[in-house]
């Protein structure tokens, strides 16, 4: 019997054994992704409004703005500058930092030619 | 992220958008533009804030350096090349959606999203789509800058398998994506992005110079949706919403567009219309003759009309006639007709292009009416002036049911009394079809480039 109870209190020691160790294991999983899997969901929400919004403002851009229109839009997706800033940000010197700067060069060609060029072309538009 | 910076991020946004609302009228629309700077100022400045953001000096050269480079171009650029240049930024910014995505996948821990080779699926995900969008419009728009710069041919290269061709790359890149994600593997990275590149190259190379509006605004809604995929990668709202805008901004354009040519837009990317030549090659021999006249004719009748519509082309942008057109419409007026201009949806090669031409030339914007704005006026107007454009004024897109153009919304100039048409030989339009109109009674050709045809017109109106 005594033996029977032995084996039981060591089996119970190690059920709960495992069960801390899953338990870490499950929150490190959680640290990781965990707080990133909830962004999916919450960027989605974000992504399909903004699609709603977007659809409503361009629809009410006049047809004869659809050219600045082109230009505007071309200087806001550099918005994506913000990573490259980000990428180009560490102090030392690896492959990643480098292709952030780069990116960086690129988008800001992007920023300064669109709305340069947008300005240019409604600063032409005149009325009678 | 602190709650400063994402306030700081969620007022770009909203800068964003009141700056694209700001285009809803021409007296509205410098002060949208001017939002815009600002959203993007503020979403510069608070990145540079982040604590990760050290390297202040490199950073500030690579900006310096792209800014002059940017601004100098912005500055020079003909109008008439507006088309190329916006398709030349587009790829810009597919090529820095792919640096970004590239340097998070070397260095993962400076956007949060874990280390080197454990970095979560999620992100992977994002990060592989990202690169992939951005790939294919980064090749895609150099593409199109070639073809409407005229490095590349104008004409649809067309060849056998072709779309299944593309149907292979695209499982291709969907299978190297999920491998991507399982095994981290940076040469599968890297054959994403040169599959990517490659579809790139092959989706636009089938579609004709003429379908190129249609094009510039699908890249531009890539380069939008490629933004978004890199947000997704960052967690950035900013880049969503502003990845979101220009998504659909492209996307609409595009479909006016295609809604302007009576295209499904299935039909356009599938390619093969629409070439610099497509028209001589199997146009059907006329042996009709039309009425030819000359430039103090034309003067002479317009002189004696009380109302003018001009309705320009793209034959009008390419002879760089914008200047001298306007400099007639103003004789035209001090001599007492009414002059108006009508805009077809595709006339030009990008969506608005003549409007901002005319816009160059001084014609004020309230003289320049859409196709819905001023076609039932064409039945009580004395005379109609088209000029480099046909297609769009082809009354066979309402009536010949075999016509490739069947169905294409048209400029009714038909119904004037008298029909002016500028072009440089009796060859017909992008979509190779004969254009009844030439030989109708009250049909006058003025064959020559369009720009020494008003220069003539000018003159005889000056004597």
């Amino acid at each position: 019997m005594s033996e029977i109870s032995n084996q039981l209190e060591n089996l119970s020691y190690k059920a709960q054994q495992i069960a801390n160790e899953a338990s870490q294991l499950a929150s490190s999983v959680v640290d990781t992704s965990g707080g990133h899997s909830d962004f999916i969901i919450f960027g989605i929400t974000v992504l399909v409004l903004a699609c709603f919004v977007g659809y409503y403002v361009v629809w009410s851009v006049t047809p004869a703005l659809h050219s600045p229109l082109m230009g505007v839009t071309n200087a806001i997706s550099s918005v994506i500058i913000v990573g490259a800033l980000l990428a180009a940000g560490p102090i030392d010197s690896t492959i990643s930092k480098y292709f952030g700067l780069v990116a960086v060069g690129l988008a800001a060609v992007n920023i300064f030619g669109g709305f340069v060029v947008t300005n240019r072309m409604l600063s032409m538009f005149k009325k009678k | 992220m602190s709650n400063l910076t994402t306030a700081a991020y969620l007022i770009s946004s909203v800068l964003f958008i009141l700056s694209l609302r700001g285009l809803s009228h021409p007296s509205t629309a410098r002060r949208g533009n001017f939002l815009g700077i600002l959203g993007m100022t503020i979403a510069i400045v608070t990145t540079l804030a982040n604590p990760g953001v050290l390297s202040y000096k490199e950073i500030g050269i690579a900006f310096l350096i792209g800014g002059l480079i940017g601004t100098s171009i912005a500055v020079r650029i003909q109008m008439t090349a507006l088309p190329q240049l916006v398709a030349a930024f587009h790829s810009l910014v597919g090529l820095a959606a792919v640096f970004v995505a590239a340097s998070a996948y070397y260095n993962p821990s400076a956007f949060n999203i874990g280390v080197v080779g454990a970095i979560p699926m999620g992100s992977l995900i994002e990060m592989s789509i990202g690169t992939a969008i951005g790939a294919v419009t980064f090749t895609g728009s150099i593409i199109a800058f070639g073809k409407l710069q005229g490095f590349v041919s104008g004409n649809p290269l067309v060849f056998k398998g072709q779309h299944f061709l593309n149907l292979l790359l695209g499982l291709g890149i969907i299978a190297l994506i999920v491998k991507f994600c399982i095994d981290q593997n940076q040469e599968l990275f890297w054959l994403i992005v040169a599959a990517s590149f490659v579809i790139g190259v092959l989706l636009i190379v089938p579609i004709g110079g003429a379908d190129m509006p249609v094009i510039v605004s699908m890249l531009n809604s890539y380069s939008g949706w490629a933004a978004a995929g890199i947000g997704f990668t960052l967690s950035n709202n900013l880049l969503i919403i502003t990845g979101a805008l220009v998504g659909s901004s492209g996307a609409i354009l595009s479909y006016i567009m295609c809604k302007g040519m009576n295209r499904s837009f299935l039909n356009v990317l599938l390619g093969g219309f629409g070439g610099e030549q497509a028209a001589s090659a199997d146009g059907v021999k006329d042996d009709r003759q039309a009425k030819q006249g000359n430039a103090s004719d034309a003067a002479f009748m317009m002189k004696n009309s009380k109302t003018i519509i001009i309705v320009p082309g793209y034959g009008m942008a390419v002879a760089q006639a914008q200047h001298a057109l306007r400099e007639m419409g103003d004789l035209l007026k001090a001599a007492g007709a009414e002059v108006r201009y009508a805009i077809h949806p595709v006339a030009g090669r990008m969506p608005g292009h003549m409007n901002v031409l005319l816009a160059e030339a001084n014609v004020p914007y309230d003289e320049v009416l859409e196709l819905d704005e001023i076609n039932r006026d064409f039945s009580e107007t004395d005379v109609a002036f088209v000029i480099g454009a046909n297609d769009v004024t082809n009354p066979a897109a309402k009536t010949d049911k075999t016509s490739a153009i069947y169905g294409m919304p048209i400029l009714d100039v038909e119904n004037a009394g008298q029909v002016f048409f500028v072009k440089r030989g009796m060859a017909s339009g992008y979509a190779g079809v004969q254009n009844e109109l030439f030989f109708r009674d009250n049909t006058l050709m003025l064959f020559g480039d369009a720009k020494k045809v008003c220069e003539d017109i000018i003159k005889g109106l000056e004597n």
